[in-house]
């Protein structure tokens, strides 16, 4: 039984944290890919941002989630959004804007995108350093021990406190987003831009507001996603490009310009790097006396050792790449 | 490729004079000539060899993107590549290895991948046995997963015992050049593979999947200690030309230049002629217009899939190169910074598809960038002084790190710029127009 209280542990609750984590990048991803028409290589540095604006204001004011009785992170979370949902309304004014202008292909626009990722991981190395900071500065990480009402699990389900949270605000933001696209007049209008931009301008959309309410909702969302990452275990500065793969492949695997599959998405991407770190030697030891006596179990029978996790999610994208470049979910855009 | 498509110049009939290329060119000799006055000979001279090296790589980046408008971000994987081999082939032979029966351990190991290998493409085929095909598709699933299993589990044993008994399989103690060689066709098979998957597709995924295998390739490199030595850095390598412990740091180098140089030389003579030739042609027929070069009977896909592998093959020659002269294998030096952004900076300075105004965006670039690494700390320490002379500010300990991230910021900045402001370079492609 213990053997499958650590694969609880170490899969299911991981991998639904890390499945949430890039499932709501993804999210932020897939709709400026609808909107916009390109891959955004700046969101990874987006989220550091996001993440990045939460240290300091916790730094600032670390006397306010005892308050409220939140960690104070949490309580500085939709500050942050809105602070990052500026940069990118920002970032899209200075710098994407004028190529649009120009009618360049999205390729460039994506080239452009790289520009400002590196400016946004210059800036940000340059005030926060290289090296990673915890987001709790004088308070404790919750850890809760729930015991199983098994007679052979001696060991506890292990979850904490900043996990609970993330599935809570995960839960929060796409029930939110999808209400936004499917009750409100904007999200309607969103939508219909993704489809045809052509006949939604001519139906009186304005397209210059879809496109800033899309950087404010993936900005807020890069904030929220980054912030959760780095709660889960520490503010990293220079995570970018191993941010970056995942959330791109969640976005393929779900169809690109599609929500609900960048969630199913994000998901899967998560899952499959953490059962393909997994060490599937402890779940195969307590069965190992039904095997022939030849058969030897490995110390080690993980797929890929965790040095090599970025692999999972080039694999899966190439694989979703060979055989289904639309997505499991068709993505309208390819 | 909208942006660098020109705007259309007079159709001119004369050969007019170079009057843009000879001035950058002149203040580029004034440039290479004043750090030779200020930094001297030996150091100027490895200068003027890395950005050599660099040129090759921006060579191969601008026949992708500039010929035929594909995007690579990975290009730091290709150079890594390259290293690698240039190091495999170059470094003595390690008689702790071949003395044992490990090679033959290894060798029984790479027997068995090659085997399961072909029995799982076996197994994909058994549909023509008439065994249904999602029988097919399950058999073929489960036993590559069990197959990947055993040979992983076989392959840790075997490089655990080579990682503890000699350390590394070491090198095989050729010319340096044979492993810049093979380092050109691994990056080309590589980039074959990349490239069949993806060029069919947006342009987008190109760049996410070349991003993504760069980021691979380094943490290979950087993990697997029995065949690159990991962490721990493998060096001296071997020059190709005498070293300078027999002839001086200056002629050594210059020697070295001398070959980087005729390297340059052919590919850009080859560049210049398969530029002009109907294939060149034809390429910049598909990048310009994808539809009608389709209507033309032209085969988009595979061309563009030729592209891409010689831009690859030429990004390994020039990551061997760079990795014989530095004679230091590190797989950690390898950085998107140096290896990607500074190259896309080189080429769209410089002039994307203009194979002159790479050269010159090269070696102005690596100039640019060499220069700035004192300037950045100069600027920091600037900075430091004033905020603690007048502000009483604590400047942090690791300033030197961060100082080197402005690099970074200025990095980015120049080439959201160059896009907006320049998107054909300083040089930019000449366009031949037939009235």
């Amino acid at each position: 039984m213990n053997e499958l209280v650590f694969f609880i542990n170490n899969v299911v609750i991981a991998g639904s944290v890390t499945g949430s984590i890039y499932a709501i990048g993804a999210i932020g991803v897939t709709l400026v890919f609808s909107i916009m028409r390109f891959a955004h290589f700046a969101h990874a540095d987006m989220m550091t941002f996001g993440a990045f604006m939460v240290l300091l204001l916790t730094l600032a004011f670390p006397g306010v989630g005892a308050v409220v009785g939140l960690p104070t992170p949490v309580v500085m979370l939709p500050l942050a959004m809105v602070l990052t949902a500026l940069l990118a309304v920002g970032i899209d004014k200075a710098f994407y804007k004028p190529l649009r202008a120009h009618g360049v292909k999205p390729i460039v626009l994506v080239i452009g995108s790289l520009g400002v990722t590196l400016m946004l991981q210059g800036l940000i190395r340059l005030f926060a350093g290289t090296s990673a900071q915890s987001l709790y500065i004088g308070e404790r990480k919750e850890i809760y021990r729930l015991d199983l009402p098994f007679e052979l699990a001696t060991r506890p389900v292990i979850v904490t406190e900043p996990q609970i949270i993330l599935f809570i605000l995960t839960i929060t933001a796409v029930v939110s987003l999808h209400l936004f696209l499917n009750r409100s007049r904007l999200g309607k209008a969103m939508r219909a831009m993704s489809d045809n931009p052509d006949l939604a301008r001519a139906s009186g959309i304005n397209t210059n507001t879809i496109v800033a309410v899309t950087w404010v909702i993936a900005g807020g969302l890069a904030a929220v996603a980054g912030t959760l990452l780095s709660l889960d275990v520490t503010f990293k500065p220079d995570l970018s490009f191993f941010l970056l793969l995942p959330i791109f492949a969640a976005a393929i695997v779900g169809g690109v310009g599609h929500p609900y599959g960048a969630i199913a998405g994000g998901f899967v991407v998560g899952f499959a790097e953490t059962l393909a770190v997994f060490n599937w030697t402890v779940l195969l030891r307590p069965v190992q006396h039904h095997f022939p006596e030849w058969l030897e179990l490995p110390r080690n029978l993980a797929f890929v050792g965790t040095e090599y996790k970025i692999v999972v999610p080039f694999f899966i994208l190439v694989a979703i790449l060979v055989w289904r470049p639309t997505g499991i979910f068709k993505g309208k855009v390819i | 490729m909208n942006s660098p498509a020109p705007s259309p110049a007079k159709p001119t009939t004369t050969r007019r004079f170079p009057v843009r290329e000879v001035i950058l060119f002149g203040a580029l000799l004034v440039a290479i000539l004043g750090v030779y006055a200020v930094m001297g000979a030996a150091y100027s001279t490895r200068m003027l060899v890395e950005a050599s090296c660099y040129a090759i790589l921006a060579l191969g980046l601008t026949i992708q993107w500039g010929y035929a408008g594909q995007f690579n971000a990975g290009v730091m994987g290709f150079v890594a590549i390259g290293g690698f081999s240039a190091m495999l082939f170059s470094v003595p032979v390690n008689d702790a290895f071949w003395g044992t029966e490990l090679p033959g351990e290894l060798g029984r190991v790479l027997l068995y991948l090659i085997g399961s290998v072909l029995l799982v493409i076996g197994a994909t085929r058994l549909h023509r046995f008439g065994v249904p095909k999602k029988l097919r598709t399950v058999i073929a699933v489960v036993l590559a997963v069990v197959l990947y299993l055993v040979v992983l589990s076989m392959l840790r044993g075997v490089t655990g015992e080579i990682q503890s008994r000699a350390g590394f399989i070491g090198g095989l103690g050729l010319p340096a050049w044979t492993g810049w060689i093979v380092g050109g066709a691994l990056a080309g098979s590589i980039g074959y593979f990349i490239g069949h998957i993806c060029l069919g597709l947006r342009s987008d995924y190109l760049a996410i999947a070349t991003l993504g295998i760069a980021e691979i390739i380094k943490a290979f490199l950087k993990n697997s200690d029995w065949l690159t030595r990991g962490t721990a850095t493998v060096s001296p390598l071997p020059w190709p030309t005498p070293g300078p412990s027999e002839l001086g740091f200056t002629l050594a180098r210059a020697l070295y230049l001398s070959v980087t140089a005729a390297l340059i030389a052919v590919i850009f003579f080859l560049l210049h002629r398969a530029y002009h030739a109907p294939w060149g042609r034809m390429i910049r027929a598909i990048r310009d217009n994808e539809v009608s070069a389709a209507a033309m009977g032209k085969d988009i896909n595979r061309r563009r899939l030729e592209i891409f592998v010689l831009g690859c093959i030429l990004m390994g020659i020039g990551g061997g190169a760079l990795a014989s002269f530095n004679s230091l294998f590190d797989p950690q030096g390898y950085l998107p910074l140096n290896h990607t952004f500074l190259v896309l900076v080189m080429v769209i300075l410089g002039g994307p598809g203009n194979n002159l105004g790479t050269l010159f965006g090269a070696v102005a670039v690596y100039i640019i960038w060499l220069m700035s690494e004192p300037l950045a700390l100069f600027l920091m320490n600037m900075a430091v002084y004033v905020g603690e002379g007048v502000f009483g500010w604590e400047p942090p300990g690791n300033l030197d790190s961060r100082a080197l991230q402005a690099r970074v910021f200025v990095i980015g900045l120049l080439i959201t710029l160059v896009l907006r402001f320049a998107p054909q370079g300083l040089l930019p492609e000449k366009i031949k127009h037939h009235d």
